[in-house]
């Protein structure tokens, strides 16, 4: 639906949720408030969705998980790569001769300023889960959706 | 009580008031059509020539009837071939309910013998689709398939069943079939008595329906709308036959090929009020220039169709014939007699420039075809110039009796459509076709002979693919790229009657008239062959991407 009709998506995460029944895709959407509510009427055309909601960034926890690869056979370059690591408080989570995988959580714009961090060293392989949110305070989607 | 999984898809298509079903057996759907030998009395099953004229006559009977269509095709290419019908029915929003088999669950992902995603692959053409390998599900999917076809804004949906939930046996018990919901009200009444104080406060309001109009049965409140607020009438493709050609407000269908009044009063007018009707580009023109500032006032079931191709003043999202009857009492009756003077002089001058030339024109032709129709014979048109020429010329006195392919544009949609409103409405069906759309559908002939179904098939010959000749013509100077048939090198009358049906051939308006009476004192399905210029254009035209303004009704000179 999103490609078909040319809606300009920049992340798609699809996730389990609390409950068995439901499923919940996050989406990062770019267009003005025509689209957005073109958006949400052709959603709510589709019969397996419960509801959508429109999420503020103020009012929201976002996050999202990046891995990178990096080549790490240079040895002048070990250090700098562990300090700007340590900076952005990313966890080694593999460590080789040859390369270094790290782990970044936190929100989309910290991860796009680490990624271009790390180009100063040779990146073999990005992957980035895309975002999920959650709405701070008491609001659940779900209750929603019963309404 | 305890039954196969194929005898609950029957027993369930039976319960949901299902008498007649188009289709096409095969090895995936052997044990529904054994099931569906069982219970022949209850349902007649209708063997088609191909699963594409199945789905065309499922469509062509829920658009003249208003039940929900059904068909049942095998898997792999038997569900395949079914596509272009389907689409064909979801841009038009057609109720229609389509069976297909598949491969037992253990063969699924496995590329098995006619195995295909078909849920995948219409996933973009129908309302929902389901995919059933467990005989449980069976009756209450089946159900929910019904609702939803007929559901707010109608449309197809598809069930996929397994071989194997076919052959499983599971408990089954008869419910009433569910009630048909109307499209949810989602507007405040404020927006209300805003839009019907726009309304009174425009000089020159103009009522603006489409196919919405006959889904929800508002053709009264919108004649009663048009007459408080002394307004003409104009529709799109999809709205003719909703309200009488010769209603004194109607003018017609508006558009790329519309009446010339309908489009020019369109285009002047201050306020618009768009009825069940989604401004698709043919109607439009360049949407970016369409009536920019113009109030519009748009009242849709479907929430997405409302702001999405123009900017609407008031989107008002409910079933049409409620809202109307709401807002009905809101509007202040009143007179306007500048702008009806106005339009008149409009009528006067599409009067003016309208076609009389004598001899076999596209117009003459369908005026003699015109004399013969019986008011409550459903006409269907092919995809092409004869379309546009019969949504121009034809009158209509009653809701669905025209049946057309307005948003796919469907070549070959005619003889099956005309299969599918003939047997639906128990009358003669009158079809207008192409000779390239006649090609492309002929196999069904062996249906309607086949059934004995009484149609009228009047084939506009003209040798050439007579609507992208016409683009060629006036946008592509004259280069003819693969549009012109030998003239005579198919001979119609001899291929109706090597399927057992009648014909005829007419090169005069006589031949012409006389071929017709025939037609319509046969029995059976009756072809006239009658021959039409191939330089003949559909006119007046809105060039494409023009705007309203941009309307021409003549050529040359």
């Amino acid at each position: 639906m999103f490609r078909r009709r040319q809606f300009n998506i920049s992340s798609l995460t699809v996730s389990e949720t609390e409950s068995p029944e439901f499923s919940r895709i996050t989406v990062l959407f770019d267009g003005d408030d025509r689209a957005k509510r073109q958006l949400k009427s052709q959603l709510y055309k589709l019969p397996d969705i419960q509801v959508v909601s429109e999420l503020d960034r103020e009012q929201t926890v976002n996050c999202e998980l990046l891995l990178v690869k990096l080549a790490n056979s240079d040895p002048s370059s070990r250090n700098d790569i562990l300090d700007a690591a340590g900076a952005f408080d990313a966890k080694v989570m593999d460590y080789t001769r040859d390369t270094i995988i790290l782990q970044l959580v936190g929100e989309s714009r910290l991860i796009d300023n680490f990624i271009d961090l790390m180009r100063d060293y040779t990146i073999l392989e990005i992957c980035r889960t895309g975002v999920v949110s959650l709405q701070r305070g008491s609001a659940v989607m779900r209750n929603l959706a019963e309404q | 009580m305890l039954c196969k999984g194929s005898e609950v898809v029957v027993r369930t298509l039976i319960e949901q008031g299902t008498s007649l079903v188009y289709g096409y057996p095969g090895g995936m759907v052997v044990d529904i059509y054994d099931a569906l030998w069982h219970h022949r009395t209850e349902i007649r099953h209708v063997l088609t020539a191909h699963e594409q004229g199945a789905a065309h006559a499922a469509d062509g009977y829920a658009r003249a009837t208003g039940n929900v269509g059904v068909c049942i095709a095998t898997s792999g290419p038997g569900a395949t071939n079914l596509v272009t019908g389907i689409a064909t029915a979801y841009l038009d929003s057609v109720p229609m309910v389509i069976i297909t088999g598949n491969v037992p669950q253990e063969n699924i992902g496995t590329d098995a013998f006619q195995e295909i995603d078909i849920t995948g692959i219409t996933l973009p053409i129908t309302k929902h689709n389901y995919f059933v390998s467990d005989a449980t599900r069976l009756a209450s999917v089946i159900r929910e398939a019904f609702a939803l076809a007929q559901s707010g804004r109608p449309g197809p949906v598809l069930v996929d069943v397994t071989k194997n939930a076919q052959e499983e046996e599971v408990e089954w018990e008869q419910l009433p079939p569910l009630p048909r919901t109307r499209p949810k009200r989602h507007y405040h009444r404020s927006e209300l008595v805003a839009a019907a104080e726009a309304i009174n406060a425009s000089s020159r309001p103009y009522v603006y329906f489409g196919g919405g109009a006959t889904s929800c049965s508002a053709e009264k409140q919108i004649m009663a709308l048009a007459d408080a607020i002394d307004a003409p009438i104009g529709c799109s493709l999809m709205g003719i036959s909703a309200i009488p050609s010769h209603h004194p407000r109607f003018l017609g269908m508006e558009g790329m090929h519309g009446h010339l009044a309908s489009t020019l009063a369109m285009l002047e007018s201050d306020c618009l009020i768009a009825l069940g009707v989604r401004f698709n580009d043919r109607a439009t023109g360049n949407r970016a220039k369409f009536k920019q500032g113009t109030t519009i006032i748009h009242i849709d079931a479907d929430v997405s169709e409302l702001d999405k191709n123009t900017e609407d003043t008031f989107a008002i999202v409910g079933d049409l014939k409620q809202t109307l009857q709401e807002l009905l009492p809101l509007v202040r009756h009143r007179a306007r007699p500048n702008w009806s003077e106005f339009v008149e002089g409009l009528r006067a001058h599409e009067e003016q420039v309208a076609d009389r030339r004598e001899g076999l024109t596209p117009q003459n032709a369908l005026r003699a075809l015109n004399e013969l129709i019986e008011d409550d014979a459903c006409v269907v048109a092919d995809v092409g110039q004869h379309q546009m020429w019969a949504a121009q010329t034809l009158t209509f006195t009653k809701p669905r009796t025209f049946v057309t392919s307005g948003g796919l544009g469907t070549m070959g949609f005619g003889l099956g459509a005309a299969i599918g409103a003939a047997m639906g409405t128990g009358r003669r069906a009158v079809l207008v076709i192409g000779d390239g759309g006649f090609y492309m559908c002929l196999n069904e002939l062996a249906t309607a002979v086949a059934e004995r179904v009484p149609l009228v098939i009047l084939i506009m010959n003209n040798s050439v693919l007579g609507m992208v000749r016409q683009w060629q013509t006036l946008f592509y100077e004259k280069r003819y790229s693969a549009t012109t048939f030998t003239e005579g090198q198919t001979d119609f009358v001899a291929v109706a009657q090597a399927f057992g049906a009648n014909g005829a051939r007419a090169n005069s308006l006589d031949e012409l008239e006389e071929a017709l009476q025939n037609a319509f004192a046969a029995k059976g399905p009756f072809v006239v062959d009658c021959k039409i210029d191939r330089d003949e254009l559909v006119l007046p035209m809105m060039p494409p991407g023009g705007t309203l303004d941009d309307v021409f009704f003549r050529v040359g000179e």
